[in-house]
């Protein structure tokens, strides 16, 4: 095996041009426990650990530029403000020492269907910024995640940052598992008003092969917002309306049964979540959070 | 390949690691530190927590070449790491306050667990002097114990920080 140890981002893409088999490694916190059991023999670590710039963030206009080696710890203590679903989905991540290492540039690598960080950029907005010698792409989100585990990188390319859209109203992240540390999702989901353009998204994690957005359940919110004048009024979102949104976000859940719990469960509990976040998100709206931006 | 890190302040030089294998591997099967424990491999148990440049994490999900040019201190280290903490340089104690609170406490019964919650522990009174009991379970809520339900070990925790607190208003 080679351990490949580049010292900058421009010799990191050549070594991954070179050696398109070669596997990242940022906080390894996936990666190592496929090498300690055996389950991945690759020719080539390709170590992201010295590269500096991966670890930084910038925020810029109306989005956070997020390296793709920022560990959630950063997230958790210094972008809770910016982006409050990402900070609250990054807490419920393994344990600290996890956090500690573990990365959103490596969640998206894995792309697990029950990886936490995803249901927060497909509710906040993100676009994820990855390059090759060739060239660099910009992939929405939404485009990113192909299949169970399968991402849209091509061989020869990183990811280098996630653009996160700036939080404009109030977001929440929520999460069902077994305990509050060290629990994989049974399944999560993730909420965002956003009042400068009056609209809501929805990510929802564990609940299909891929992350998804509910966006049969977004565009019936959005237009019942619109209808009944909600974002100038603020008034309470009525209870036939949030629970005719929630089934709509358990209709765009594609769930199986596994050892962590039943599809019918996963539906369900996806329902009592969008309820529960849309309930709490609206609430610190009509107390003033993000009501500046609708009204602008 | 070869590896080179600094290890509870002395430098130390690994040969023949296989890219591959996990810092806690090295530490204890070629560097002669089997304080680290080997529980799980998978970053679930928290027994083979160490501090990489400060940072807590679990040694067996770090690459060995992870570690190159690095500071690592892991459980033999820390007497010396938390004396040179509190009086800036390091004498001779034998344990830190953290470890003679374990034993003060009762909070250690195979041990097994030990050496990471000490790890943990030392960072979280490290960081926040005066932890909350939230503090505390939220600090070592990656490190697992089977055998002593963790009240003991909370006390530990209390008691260390109490101690702690005395003799820095003291000195
Ligand atoms: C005990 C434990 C608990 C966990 N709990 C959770 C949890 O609660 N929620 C959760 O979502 N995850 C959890 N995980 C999984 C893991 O921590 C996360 O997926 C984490 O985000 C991975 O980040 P990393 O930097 O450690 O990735 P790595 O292991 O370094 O890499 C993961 C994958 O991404 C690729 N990769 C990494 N960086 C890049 C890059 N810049 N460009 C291209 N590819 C890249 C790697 O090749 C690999 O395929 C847990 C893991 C453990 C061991
Ligand atoms: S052995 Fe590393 S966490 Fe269990
Ligand atoms: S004392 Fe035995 S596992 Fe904790």
């Amino acid at each position: 095996m080679d351990f490949l140890r580049p010292a900058d981002w421009r010799e990191a893409l050549a070594a991954k041009a070179e050696h398109p088999d070669a596997v990242p490694i940022a906080g390894g916190t996936d990666v190592m426990v496929e090498l300690n059991f055996d389950h991945r023999r690759p020719e080539r670590l390709l170590d992201l650990t010295r590269i500096g710039e991966l670890g930084e963030w910038e925020s810029g206009g109306r989005t956070v530029r997020l390296g793709a080696g920022v560990p959630y710890t950063h997230i958790i203590e210094r972008l809770h403000t910016e982006l409050p679903a990402l900070a609250l989905a990054s807490r419920t991540v393994g344990s600290p020492q996890i956090r500690n290492r573990g990365t959103v540039g490596g969640n998206l690598g894995a792309a697990s269907p029950a990886g936490d960080a995803h249901p927060a950029l497909l509710a906040a907005g993100a676009e994820v910024e990855v390059a090759s010698v060739r060239g660099t792409r910009m992939i929405p989100v939404e485009e990113f995640y192909t299949g169970v585990k399968r991402n849209a990188l091509a061989p020869d390319e990183l990811i280098r940052a996630v653009h996160i859209e700036r939080a404009d109203g109030p977001q929440q992240f929520s999460k069902v598992g077994t305990r509050n540390a060290m629990v994989i999702a049974v399944c999560a989901f993730a909420l965002a008003l956003h009042p400068r353009t009056r609209t809501v998204r929805t990510g929802i994690g564990s609940a299909a092969p891929t992350p998804v957005r509910a966006r049969a359940a977004e565009d019936f919110l959005n237009a019942a917002l619109a209808d009944g004048a909600f974002w100038d009024s603020g008034e309470t979102i009525p209870p036939a309306v949030a629970r005719e949104f929630a089934q709509l976000c358990a209709d765009a859940c594609d769930p199986i049964d596994d050892v962590r719990g039943s599809a019918a469960y996963r539906r369900h509990a996806v329902t009592v979540m969008a309820r529960r976040t849309l309930g709490w998100t609206w609430q610190a709206y009509r107390e003033g959070e993000g009501r500046a931006a609708a009204c602008a | 390949m070869r590896v080179n890190m600094t290890v509870n302040g002395r430098p130390q030089q690994a040969d023949d690691v296989w890219e591959g294998e996990s810092l806690l591997y090295v530490l204890r099967e070629r560097l002669g530190l089997p304080g680290s424990k080997n529980a799980c491999e998978q970053g679930e148990c928290g027994s083979c927590t160490v501090r990489l440049d400060g940072v807590p994490v679990c040694a067996c999900l770090v690459a060995a070449g992870q570690a190159e040019g690095r500071e690592v201190v892991t459980v033999e280290g820390l007497p010396e790491y938390a004396e040179r903490r509190t009086s800036g340089d390091a004498g001779a104690s034998a344990l830190a306050p953290v470890q003679q609170a374990f034993i003060d406490a009762g909070a250690v019964q195979c041990g097994f667990c030990t050496p990471g919650l000490l790890v943990a522990a030392d960072e979280l009174l490290e960081r926040t002097p005066d932890p909350s009991d939230a503090d505390i379970r939220e600090a070592l809520s990656g490190n697992l114990c089977r055998c002593t339900g963790y009240e003991k070990i909370l006390d530990a925790v209390r008691l260390a920080a109490a101690r702690t607190s005395v003799s820095g208003e003291a000195s």
